[in-house]
């Protein structure tokens, strides 16, 4: 090996297929597969379906346990959503998996017609949703939670770890219509547990009071809100959590009531562009019902995203732990 | 009439006559609509509502219906016409059609009209619904068939062959499909705005039990569905139709092609009478 050889930096990757967990961070495996042979034991209604991402949804655990009501619908997510509409109207359950690029951008109109018109009983259940891969644009959804909450009779759900994702998949079961579930798949961060949480589908709820911020946060957010909580605790920071995690219907009450107590600032924080998430949800609410605490936003900017490592992106996009908790100190003076 | 037409063949001509009438009466309430495509698809739709399906019309959600998804939803005056004739849609909302809070809205919506199972607006998503019914269907043991009428324009649409690929690896032999190829879609002849020939033999690679008949022949249109109905392979079906935008209407049908075939006021009456005078010939 050459000096110079040996002297080059080792350059950070992009996995596709890395965890989302941070080392040393508690996981649990494909809690989503899991939960829905869980329920497909007690729900002889419920079908898998997918378009050629099984094993990256961790729908292979189903497709094994029940081979016959697994639908592998190839490489075409407009027929797998059609399809789910005709199955759904002939009394299957379908919980139908891709990745959340292509549900929310190539199948929309699909959705549109097809599941949400009829307030059909599908639910889709997405990977890779936001920042949750460096793969680049084609692959990173940061505008799903927007688009789908323009769907008239969408229910919208974005789940922080593996505790919620399974006792989000009974939940979202026993609700009739459709259903748009971002995914965490593989070997899945768990906190919650740690909370005694119990996600209540359309119910916010306060995972931590804080005194200074208040974070309303969704999905992979509320995991570095608890982070960033803890760090600037020890700056004498006192932070609140209120976890969002269903997007639509907003719990609006809740919100109000977190965000109404004066002398806190209030952040919403996303994996999901600025533009047409939760953070523009709250404004609404907070403006509508004039409550009008001072309001942040962290969110992912309104561009296409780099390529890259994740921890990279997530750093350079302010939705790491450490640069969040760096913009809530600025902000605070 | 053909002196050769069976009795069969009598009631349907005259179930195809009433489709035709009611389609140009909502189309007189509007003082539009889509009639070209009415006329010419009144054949096959009379064959599929009195002799090849099951239904029954005081339950339009029978599951042991045979199910009918009207892609094209521009059709739905067709629709509607052979839903009024079945007596699944009661002849006093004709004069609804179009107009506001009718259950008879100008596109073919789900939630809007008994009998009307998708919504149909956005073209070249009814193939890939079908596909899911037929697997529903087989799922739960009923041997209920799915038609699928679309249009020729929808070739166009990519969606349309996912669901063509798929239907075939399935062996959806419970799915049959009905193209209208009229050669009219929104912007010129179909054939010129996007070339889909040789479509007989595009669907026999995709795997589907083919027949290409003219779907004005009565008879013709009896015999297709019959074989896909009775065709022993575990292929799906697709029943290629060559359709006369106008047809039973001859001054409609000799008017310049269009996609939306123009009608004046007063031209309402004399194409019924027409209508009249072809079925007394």
């Amino acid at each position: 090996m050459s000096t110079a050889t040996a002297q080059k930096p080792k350059l950070k990757t992009s996995a596709m297929i890395a965890s989302i967990a941070g080392e040393g961070q508690r996981t649990q495996s494909a809690p989503f597969g899991h939960a829905l042979v869980e329920l497909a034991g007690t729900r002889a209604d419920v079908i898998g379906m997918t378009a050629d991402l099984g094993k990256y949804t961790d729908l292979h655990l189903f497709a094994k346990a029940y081979p016959e009501r697994y639908y592998q619908m190839g490489m075409a997510e407009q027929l797998l959503m059609g399809a789910a509409a005709g199955l759904a109207k002939e009394g299957a359950l379908p919980f139908v998996t891709t990745y959340a690029v292509f549900a929310s951008r190539r199948a929309y109109d699909f959705i549109h017609q097809a599941i949400a018109e009829d307030d059909l009983n599908v639910k889709i259940v997405c990977a890779l949703p936001g920042l949750t891969t460096g793969y680049g644009p084609s692959h990173q959804a940061t505008e799903d939670l927007a688009l789908f909450r323009a769907m008239p009779n969408m229910t919208v759900i974005d789940p922080c770890d593996a505790h919620e994702i399974e006792q989000a998949v009974p939940a979202i079961a026993a609700h009739k219509g459709p259903v748009y579930m971002r995914l965490l798949r593989g070997n899945v961060p768990l906190l919650l547990d740690e909370y005694d949480y119990k996600f209540e589908l359309g119910k916010a709820k306060l995972l931590r009071d804080g005194r200074d911020v208040l974070v309303i946060s969704s999905g992979i957010m509320t995991m570095r809100a608890l982070e960033v909580a803890k760090a600037l605790a020890d700056d004498r920071v006192d932070v609140g959590v209120l976890h969002v995690p269903t997007i639509k219907p907003l719990d609006i009450a809740t919100i109000l009531r977190e965000a109404g107590r004066s002398g806190r600032l209030v952040v919403v924080a996303e994996n999901h562009t600025t533009i047409g998430g939760l953070g523009e949800a709250v404004a609404t609410a907070l403006l509508s019902a004039g409550v009008t605490p001072p309001f942040r936003q962290i969110a992912l900017p309104d561009a296409f995203l780099d390529a890259g490592a994740l921890p990279t992106l997530h750093d350079r996009y302010g939705i790491s732990t450490e640069a969040m908790a760096r913009t809530i100190k600025g902000w605070l003076g | 009439m053909d002196s050769s037409l069976t009795a069969t063949h009598a009631h349907l001509a005259e179930r195809a006559y009433n489709i035709r009438r009611n389609a140009l009466l909502m189309g007189e309430v509007q003082g539009q609509g889509y009639v070209g495509q009415a006329l010419d698809i009144a054949d096959v739709l009379a064959v599929a509502y009195f002799h090849a399906m099951d239904y029954r019309p005081d339950d339009p959600d029978w599951d042991g219906r045979d199910r009918f998804l009207l892609s094209n939803g521009h059709y739905a005056i067709a629709l509607y016409a052979a839903l009024i004739e079945a007596g699944i849609v009661p002849q006093e909302e004709l004069e609804t059609y179009g107009s506001d809070d009718s259950r008879l809205p100008m596109s073919g919506m789900a939630s809007y009209t008994p009998g009307m199972e998708m919504s149909g607006g956005s073209l070249g998503q009814g193939l890939t619904i079908a596909v899911g019914h037929a697997l529903g269907l087989k799922r739960r043991g009923n041997k209920s068939f799915v038609y699928t009428l679309f249009s020729d324009g929808e070739l166009d649409e990519g969606a349309v062959w996912e669901a063509l690929m798929s239907a075939a690896h399935w062996q959806l032999d419970n799915m049959i499909a009905v193209v209208d190829i009229n050669n009219q879609q929104a912007d010129g002849p179909s054939s010129q705005v996007m070339a889909f020939e040789p479509l007989v033999d595009k669907m026999e690679a995709f795997g589907w039990f083919t027949q290409r008949i003219d779907g004005n022949d009565l008879a013709a249109v009896i015999r297709a569905f019959d074989a896909a109905r009775e065709h022993p392979g575990p292929q799906p079906r697709m029943i290629i139709a060559d359709t006369r935008m106008g047809c039973g209407v001859p001054f409609l049908e000799a008017r310049e092609k269009n996609h939306f075939i123009r009608v004046d006021p007063h031209e309402w009456q004399l194409a019924l009478e027409a209508l009249d005078a072809g079925r007394t010939a």
